[in-house]
């Protein structure tokens, strides 16, 4: 094994109902996408020696951004662990399965309950929409001059590359109706109902250029894997999803609006470090399930990755073609968070084990058997190569 | 040199920190200041203690021309408070420095221009509650 990711795998996938305004609690979500991980793989909950989750925290104090805590998760199980982990710094929403992959590659734990839930649909309902709320210490110069919603820190980076590149919102819109259509086939996704360009360039903006059809869609679920040590594949009763690279470097100014090429973000170091730890090419990869909170993430998650150059992605995109499901380079084949709903960078993973398992019913692609999951996007940044059985 | 009227509804205030209160007091005399190395002459934003290039412990807060260019922007439409009008949140690079950067308002600049990228601009101040906030007008702007 030449990288120590490739000591693990993912075993098990789990989901809870999915959706707005379930009006549950965010332990009675994750229990249920829990329980169903750990059945998934093969075991029982006796077997689960670590959990890791991002952000940690309390759904309540956080308006339903975070989910519950790792520790709340061990409490409400009864679990004696070797291993536990909750944070919202780290690789992005990834990071919480990359820190399950290093504490198995450490011997630390053997099987590692992971999980990701969301409540911001129960809790906007409740209590309106409280825009950059919690995210004051990544604002402190940004609110004050009523930058207050990612929405407005995310327009800036899409009108720069639609001015220094020539990229057009009509490019831009491929990403949600590509999404779109791919929810389509989803039973699980929010918004199935078929989605036109004159639909996107007449929807209402938000902030300029983004309009509401580039935002992703707040949904309340719990998303949770289980994340084992290769050992145990022979045994488990799915192929494995394996490990195959992880790219977690900080490479850059971690900041909103002071990263130095504003057309991209913090995604552009994270990539390198992920082509750094494979053998395997862009070329290689069969499916792309890349991070939406706003189709401009998409695009620069596209670039960094190198799909095309930057500043290229428009281009590549144009007439969606090229990631569509019949495509080259099909993305987000659940309907991405635009359309699947805001699952919070879970939704990815949990769709590319589903993809690589051939599970994935009518949205299924065929010999899909190298996936990027990208997550996060300005100064958050994580991403994953998973492959189709264990790969030395 | 100021600014009267808050294109703003509703302008959240910085939160107190010794780190930081010299920027939002700066405008008092109608003047922007950056914390700057003493020893490599290096302008830092947001405000360290020390020099993120040198690791000098001399930073102090220097004028600035008040000059700058427009690097990228976006006009916010949606209403996150109830009333509130579209408005430009601009991204700026200070002509001291190529990375010395703010994130401000864009006042007195058409909504709908096609050339604000790039535009020239200038500091003026809105003063609210001991806070001298620095949005930026096209430069030349009468004062």
């Amino acid at each position: 094994m030449s990288n120590p990711e490739r000591l693990s795998f993912i075993s098990g996938v789990g989901r809870s109902a999915s959706g707005r305004r379930l009006g549950r609690t965010a332990m009675d979500l994750t229990l249920d996408a829990a329980l169903e991980a750990i059945a998934d793989a093969g075991l029982t909950r006796d077997d689960i020696d670590g959990i890791a989750t991002y952000p940690g925290g309390d759904a309540i104090m956080s308006r339903g951004f975070g989910g519950p805590s790792a520790s709340a998760v061990q409490d409400a199980l009864r679990l004696d662990i070797n291993y536990l982990y909750g944070s919202g710094e780290g690789s992005a929403q990834l990071g919480s399965i990359i820190e399950a992959s290093s504490a198995i590659a450490a011997g630390l734990a053997k099987h590692v309950l992971v999980f990701r839930t969301v409540t911001e649909s129960t809790m906007q309902g409740m209590a309106g929409r409280n825009p950059g709320g919690g995210m004051q210490r990544m604002g402190g110069f940004l609110m004050q001059f009523g930058a207050v919603s990612a929405t407005n820190w995310f327009a800036q980076v899409a009108q720069l590359h639609m001015h220094k590149y020539g990229t057009t919102r009509e490019q831009l819109a491929q990403i949600a109706l590509t999404c779109r259509t791919n929810a389509g086939v989803n039973p699980r996704a929010v918004y199935r109902d078929p989605l036109t360009m004159d639909d996107y360039l007449n929807a209402r903006m938000i902030s300029t250029p983004l309009c509401l059809l580039d935002c992703d869609v707040p949904v309340d679920g719990s998303t949770a894997m289980v994340v084992s040590h290769v050992d145990y594949a022979k045994d488990a009763p799915h192929i494995a999803a394996h490990i195959n690279a992880v790219g977690t470097a900080q490479i850059g100014r971690p900041s909103w609006d002071q990263y130095e090429d504003m057309t991209s973000m913090l995604a552009q170091g994270v990539s390198k470090h992920l082509w750094s730890r494979t053998d395997l090419k862009p070329a290689d990869v069969d499916v792309a399930e890349l991070y939406d909170g706003f189709s401009i993430i998409t695009l620069a998650w596209l670039e960094a990755l190198g799909f095309c150059e930057q500043g290229e992605g428009g281009a590549f995109i144009e007439g969606g073609q090229r990631i569509a499901r019949t495509g080259e380079l099909p993305i987000n084949t659940h309907g991405g968070q635009l359309s699947e709903g805001r699952l919070h960078g879970y939704g990815h993973v949990y769709e590319a084990v589903v993809q690589l398992r051939g599970d994935a019913g009518e949205r299924q692609i065929p010999g899909a058997e190298v996936i990027v999951a990208a997550n996060g996007g300005g100064p958050i940044a994580g991403a994953m190569l998973l492959t189709k059985g264990i790969r030395d | 040199m100021a600014i009267d009227h808050d294109i703003l509804a509703v302008r959240i205030a910085p939160q107190d920190d010794p780190e930081t209160d010299f920027f939002w007091a700066s405008g008092e005399d109608g003047k922007l200041r950056f914390k700057r190395c003493q020893s490599c002459g290096y302008y830092s934003h947001p405000p360290t203690p020390r020099c993120p290039k040198c690791l000098s412990g001399e930073m102090v807060p220097e004028v600035v021309s008040g000059k700058a260019t427009v690097l990228t922007y976006t006009v916010n439409v949606q209403q996150w408070v109830p009333g509130q009008e579209p408005y430009i949140i601009g991204l700026v690079t200070m002509d001291e420095q190529d990375d010395l950067r703010l994130t401000t308002n864009l006042v007195g600049v058409p909504l709908d221009a096609d050339n604000i990228i790039g535009m020239r601009v200038e500091v003026r101040f809105l003063a609210r509650d001991d806070v001298w906030y620095p949005l930026f007008v096209p430069e030349g702007t009468p004062e």
